[in-house]
């Protein structure tokens, strides 16, 4: 691997994350006063109160130096950032941000993970089934309606697959995972079946609005690998059709989808958030609404800091690993 | 054009949200503003001969909600859309054009901008001031969605460069805004057109997701808005359809209706799709 290629990855990466501080750093201090101050302010004069604020306010002030000037400020705040030292919740207090986070991860992580791998191995597979002569009509057909689907944003899937499952058939639960009791403790069997029962309609919906995107993609992909000229060579040797398919033309084409799944990943991300929203799903998205209506702006500022990092470094890794699946890119980039 | 007017899928999309502009601004003949005022009507009532469309928990008509709500829905993609293509277009152009380190700096800032969720954003600062107006909203999202535009015409631009029609230009002694204008701006049009759809859809995307989280304007309806309350009022769990229904099917209507469009323009961008629909 070139480390120019490395090199640029790498400056990437670092850029997103130094972007997603300084807005961070930038919004609360574009109002007037000290930032710390005017979200006491605010939230009192929304008639709540904050238990410890005093104790809160001296922690700030102290970690982010604000008696410094600004850019000593901005410095001792990017410094913080970087070792995922995101404060103190204001609705939680002493709990920090990255305690709240550690108890969701682990539930946003699982169902990214799940439905983002079942969807590109789904839409890979589609794609290239869109494209092969031999395939059923009604594979063609449900495909079609796949990439019609998918036209829909993924919290309007959501709040359709509520009303479809939840209240008009009542097979699934619309949320309420986060309920104590509702899901048995412990590594068990039980445990695992409840975990799959309320994460079912979530997932459901986050595959349902990725999977035609990124088929029709791999169509394209197919269409063009189609008119290569080592297709024709593979005919003419007398390869059989399918081993063709599967080896010359699926085997190349599968792999701009690589490149495909990290421009998507924000994307994803943004949706499944939402997605949570929606179900009540105990991930980010559930803390992340929770701050928002507590007007926990720290632990907003947290949440929506780290997303942006994850994805980041989502899309980091997937670009390094790609080229040793893809020699072409490392020509092909500029 | 004349293959866009022959294509289905340009005139169906098209078609739809020509339907739902119609709706709108024909409602805006019958239908009264003053039914998006709360405690108008009674409450939660189900549609009838007054309120066809029924009311919500705080007595204002769904209707009204609704034929007032779409233009401002649309208004954030267009704002979006027509900031970022722009932005895209001059972006991609010179970049994919004149090359060297200007070419570096705009595919980096691209490539971070690519990576950046907008939605993450968006809240970052909404959060904050805890309600962003239709304007701040589009703005916010046409400084992230630049990069996708500018990402293809960058590429095109930089295929062009290597065609006979520009050393040609350049001997005839045209200047190098002449060529960007006269010769490669035309070509481009489709790829254009198919960012400037994208992103219309990206802005209407993250301004009603911004809203269902509750950091919308609060005072313009917007289809995000009629939904953000139902589903804050349990209008699903009650049977309460014509409610949350109506905001979500006119949704549906106009996203599916921006990806129709999309898929023509890039059919029309990329013949070679359309090889074995």
């Amino acid at each position: 691997m070139s480390l120019l290629y490395l090199r640029n990855r790498l400056l990437n990466l670092l850029l997103v994350i130094w972007i997603a501080a300084t807005i961070n750093f930038i919004t609360p201090r574009l109002a007037p006063g000290d930032p710390i101050n005017a979200i006491f302010a605010r939230l009192e004069s929304q008639g709540q109160v904050i238990a410890n604020s005093a104790q809160i306010i001296d922690l700030y002030r102290e970690r982010f130096g604000l008696d410094l000037p600004l850019w000593q400020q901005y410095l001792r705040y990017l410094g913080s950032v970087l070792t995922l030292d995101l404060g103190y919740s204001l609705s939680y207090f002493p709990a920090t941000v990255s305690e709240l986070v550690m108890r969701a991860l682990p539930w946003t992580v699982g169902l990214l993970l799940t439905t983002t791998l079942l969807s590109f191995v789904l839409a890979v597979l589609l794609g290239a089934l869109f494209v092969w002569r031999g395939t059923p009509r009604s594979v063609h057909l449900i495909g079609w309606v796949l990439v019609g689907i998918s036209a829909i944003p993924y919290y309007l899937l959501a709040i359709v697959l509520i009303f479809i499952f939840a209240f008009t058939l009542n097979i699934f639960p619309a949320g309420g995972v986060t309920r104590i009791g509702n899901v048995a403790s412990g590594l068990s069997w039980s445990s695992v079946w409840d975990t799959l029962y309320y994460s079912t309609l979530p997932a459901l919906s986050i595959l349902l609005a990725s999977i035609g995107g990124s088929a029709l993609g791999m169509r394209g992909m197919m269409v063009t690998v189609l008119g290569e000229d080592y297709l024709l060579l593979a005919e003419a040797k007398g390869l059989p059709e399918r081993w063709i398919f599967l080896r010359y033309a699926v085997r190349n084409a599968i792999l701009p989808q690589v490149t495909g799944l990290a421009i998507s990943l924000g994307h994803v991300v943004s949706g499944a958030i939402l997605v949570e929203v929606l179900f009540s799903y105990p991930g980010m998205g559930y803390i992340l609404i929770d701050a928002i209506r507590g007007a926990d702006y720290t632990t907003v500022q947290g949440i929506t800091f780290l997303l942006v990092v994850s994805v980041a470094v989502a899309v980091f890794i997937i670009d390094v690993i790609n080229p040793w699946l893809d020699p072409r890119i490392l020509y092909g980039k500029r | 054009m004349a293959i866009l007017v022959r294509d289905w899928r340009f005139l169906l999309g098209t078609a739809l949200i020509a339907a739902l502009l119609l709706f709108s601004y024909g409602g805006m003949l019958v239908v009264p503003r003053s039914g998006i005022q709360v405690g108008q009507a009674p409450f939660n009532a189900p549609p009838s001969w007054d309120y066809p469309l029924g009311t919500d928990n705080i007595g204002r008509s769904v209707l009204a909600l609704m034929v007032y709500g779409i233009p401002p829905t649309l208004a954030v993609g267009l704002i979006a859309g027509g900031v970022s293509t722009i932005l895209g277009t001059v972006l991609g152009v010179t970049a994919g054009y004149f090359g060297g380190r200007w070419d570096a700096v705009v595919r980096t800032a691209a490539d971070v901008a690519l990576t950046i969720p907008t939605l993450a954003v968006l809240i970052a600062i909404a959060a904050y001031v805890r309600s962003v107006s239709i304007p701040m909203t589009a703005l916010i999202v046409a400084l992230l969605a630049w990069a996708g535009p500018t990402r293809t015409i960058r590429t095109q631009a930089l295929s062009m460069r290597e065609r006979q029609f520009i050393p040609l230009a350049r001997l005839t002694a045209a200047n190098h805004y002449e060529i960007i204008f006269i010769e490669i701006l035309p070509n481009l049009l489709p790829y254009i057109a198919a960012g400037f759809v994208g992103a219309v859809s990206g802005g209407i995307l993250a301004a009603v997701g911004i809203q269902l989280l509750g950091l919308g304007p609060l005072l313009v309806p917007n289809l995000g808005m009629i939904l953000q309350y139902a589903f804050n009022s349990g209008a699903l769990y009650q049977g309460m359809w014509w409610w949350w229904g109506p905001p979500a099917v006119a949704l549906i209507l106009l996203f599916f209706g921006l990806f129709l469009i999309s898929l023509a323009f890039d059919q029309l961008a990329n013949p070679r799709l359309k090889a074995s629909v």
